[in-house]
């Protein structure tokens, strides 16, 4: 696929979805800027705006993860402004360590809901609307949490596995139809989501991954591990027998 | 829970601390921001009292950019990296760049930082048009040369400690095409080399030049001089430079590889490598500019006890023969270098603690020995008695008494900085050693 497509990015504010944003707008793609908070989806604009190239459409509307009733009007604005839709990114999330999540249920709730349940009918309302106009890419991002229950990541990672099994499924279900599922599993990424917790070997910048994650889209890829370094690790992590998972602490 | 324990400038000398990363600086804690890092010695480390250090380089948006006016507005973490792989290629150039491009504009600002061209332009801050600052009570305030003007010349150089910096606003400029037209020229020794910058600096905007610090006597301070400016269209390729992949130092290097001889070796390498006299020519501004970004974590090179940069300004009034006196202490002290970089500084700017005065800028790289606080005090009594000074974001061996006395402008700065931050909330160590701030 050639540059000029139009693309949604839930989450393009921060992290790895501003850098994807910058990429996609720097090559000449229009973009629709989704998130919770009209001021920063603002400013966002106004970045990508300065950076993109010539003619890329920018427009911005509110949704929210928590507010599964925000999702279709959010998408059907993006669409009426792109003037059709082919890509549709995810990479809104929210994360909390195992420990915050075990000693308050609320936001445990609150986490699991957002990043399992809310993204799937997130995505449920993107694959319509792809599948209506004949098919698109949806790329969303799970985590290699998901590839292995690890005690850090004992919620957060039963979550993403939901995720990526449902990424998987509708890979299955509705590749013929003209839907490219893309399922980004990024390791640990230098981000705003991730400040404050311990560094371990191969952390990425949110702009290489941005880059993997693009080169995915275009290819169609149905797994990506960003960095890339991250597939070795998770199969080896994959093989461990769990008697060695129960004593390691990662 | 910590990202990492210790947090070091570009010279490696480690403190105690964490960094915090974070998008939105307008919930920042009230600590000092630092950006990528580069100083080279404590200007962006924390105090022992508040050992934590807020990383800016998230909060890189572009607020707005004027394209007919070429006026430009960004949060404080935007790196110049990233500014100039998006507007070269359109033609426009910060109005004055340092020698590297790993740096935000925060930290340009915080630095007053000066580039090739400082005897035609002077520092970054006589560009800005506005800053937006967070100061120590929450309130978050514009300043500019025409409004908060003495808010503004303390923030300007005042490495970050008269509040936190949210946004800059600068003029880029337009350029010709995206490339430098260079001359080159190998001279003999440090008085050749002296006469032949100043005469350049009448006839180039951009001038700067390397030294052999280490061979003595007839041939001591020879050096290659290089003179640029941007190239006219009809003289460069329509095609944009493409910038060289990186490389990345990959390891701490054994001390060894800092040994007299491989300095010799390097030094008598580069200047040879310049065989004929003179050479002109086109580069691209990354090499011109940027030489030694192609290596990322140079540093390593000077391995586990890493480094600092010595740089000073001797001014006019020092004479002609500054220089090589300068070169005498030095090579006396049998300090060694790889890298000795002179340049010809334009008039002082306005900024309380800006480092350039007119004169002539003296910078080397010395690998930390246990003789470097020596060596630096030698070097800096000959600054001190021939009225110069050195510059902070370079600095993390100077004694408070040898700073206070070369900087008579350190009360004024003080002083305004007080108003603002009376509790002091904005500290670093590099204030705690030089200023007298409490730990």
């Amino acid at each position: 696929m050639s540059a000029g497509k139009k693309v949604v990015v839930l989450g393009a504010t921060k992290g790895m979805g501003r850098a994807i944003a910058r990429r996609l707008v720097e090559r000449g793609d229009s973009v629709a800027l989704l998130g919770r908070d009209a001021e920063d989806l603002e400013r966002s604009s106004a970045d990508l705006r300065a950076r993109g190239a010539p003619g890329v459409k920018l427009s911005t509307a509110w949704c929210d993860l928590e507010q599964p009733s925000s999702f279709r009007p959010a998408l059907d604005g993006a669409e009426t402004a792109l003037g059709g839709l082919d890509v549709v990114v995810v990479t809104a999330a929210m994360f909390g360590t195992q420990e915050q999540l075990e000693s308050d249920p609320a936001f445990a709730q609150k986490v699991l809901t957002v990043d399992f349940a809310n993204t799937v009918v997130f995505c449920e309302e993107a694959r319509k609307k792809l599948l209506g106009r004949g098919g698109g890419t949806l790329c969303v991002f799970s985590s290699v949490a998901g590839d292995r229950a690890r005690k850090p990541v004992v919620m957060y990672g039963a979550a993403k596995a939901g995720l990526s099994a449902y990424l998987e499924g509708l890979d299955l279900k509705f590749r013929s139809q003209g839907l490219v599922t893309v399922c980004v599993k990024p390791g640990f990424v230098k981000t705003g989501m991730t400040e404050g917790l311990q560094e371990p070997p191969f952390a990425g910048e949110p702009d290489e991954v941005a880059q993997v994650v693009i080169e995915g889209i275009d290819r169609g890829t149905r797994v990506v591990y960003a960095p890339p370094i991250w597939r070795a690790v998770m199969t080896a992590v994959r093989a461990l027998p769990r008697f060695v998972m129960r004593r390691v602490g990662f | 829970m910590s990202v990492s324990d210790r947090v070091a400038g570009w010279g490696r000398q480690f403190v105690a601390g964490r960094e915090v990363l974070l998008e939105d600086l307008s919930h920042a804690p009230k600590a000092l921001f630092r950006g990528l890092g580069r100083s080279y010695g404590d200007s962006s480390l924390p105090p022992t009292s508040n050992p934590l250090v807020v990383n800016t380089t998230r909060a890189n948006r572009i607020v707005r950019f004027d394209g007919d006016a070429g006026l430009l507005r960004a949060e404080a973490g935007l790196s110049l990296y990233d500014l100039n792989r998006v507007f070269l290629p359109r033609g426009w150039f910060v109005p004055v760049t340092p020698g590297t491009q790993f740096v935000t504009l925060g930290g340009m600002v915080a630095a007053d930082v000066h580039g090739k061209n400082h005897h035609v332009d002077g520092c970054i801050g006589q560009h800005l048009t506005r800053l937006e600052l967070r100061l120590a009570d929450g309130q978050v305030l514009e300043c500019g040369p025409d409004l908060e003007r003495e808010l503004f010349l303390a923030t300007v150089s005042g490495m970050g400690l008269t509040g936190q910096i949210l946004e800059v606003e600068l003029p880029l400029r337009r350029i010709p095409t995206p490339w430098i037209w260079q001359e080159s020229e190998r001279v003999e020794d440090i008085d050749e080399y002296v006469t032949k910058l100043k005469e350049a600096a009448e006839h180039w905007p951009m001038t700067v030049g390397w030294i052999d610090c280490l061979s003595r006597g007839a041939h001591m301070g020879r050096g290659i001089l290089m003179k640029g400016r941007w190239a006219q269209s009809h003289e460069a390729p329509t095609a944009f430079p493409r910038e060289l992949p990186n490389v990345r130092f990959p390891f701490q290097a054994p001390e060894l590889v800092l040994s007299r001889l491989a300095v010799q070796a390097f030094n008598f390498g580069y200047y040879w490598k310049h065989l004929p006299r003179k050479k002109t020519g086109l580069v691209d501004p990354f090499a011109f500019f940027y030489p030694l970004d192609f290596v990322k974590d140079w540093n390593l090179v000077y391995g586990r006890r890493g480094l600092t940069q010595y740089q000073c300004v001797l001014p006019d009034s020092a004479g002609p023969d500054a220089a090589r006196r300068f070169l005498e202490v030095l090579t006396q002290r049998g300090g060694a270098s790889f890298l000795c970089v002179i340049k010809d500084c334009g008039p002082e700017s306005a900024a309380y603690l800006s480092f350039p005065m007119k004169g002539m800028s003296v910078a080397l790289d010395i690998a930390v020995r246990d003789d470097t606080q020596a060596l630096v005090d030698a070097l800096n009594e000959f600054v001190l008695s021939v009225g110069g000074r050195i510059y902070l974001a370079k600095d993390h061996f100077t004694r408070p008494e040898h700073f206070r006395a070369m900087e008579k402008r350190l009360d004024r700065f003080l002083e305004v900085r007080h108003k603002w931050d009376p509790q002091l909330c904005f500290k670093s160590a590099q204030s705690v050693r030089l200023f007298g701030d409490p730990s």
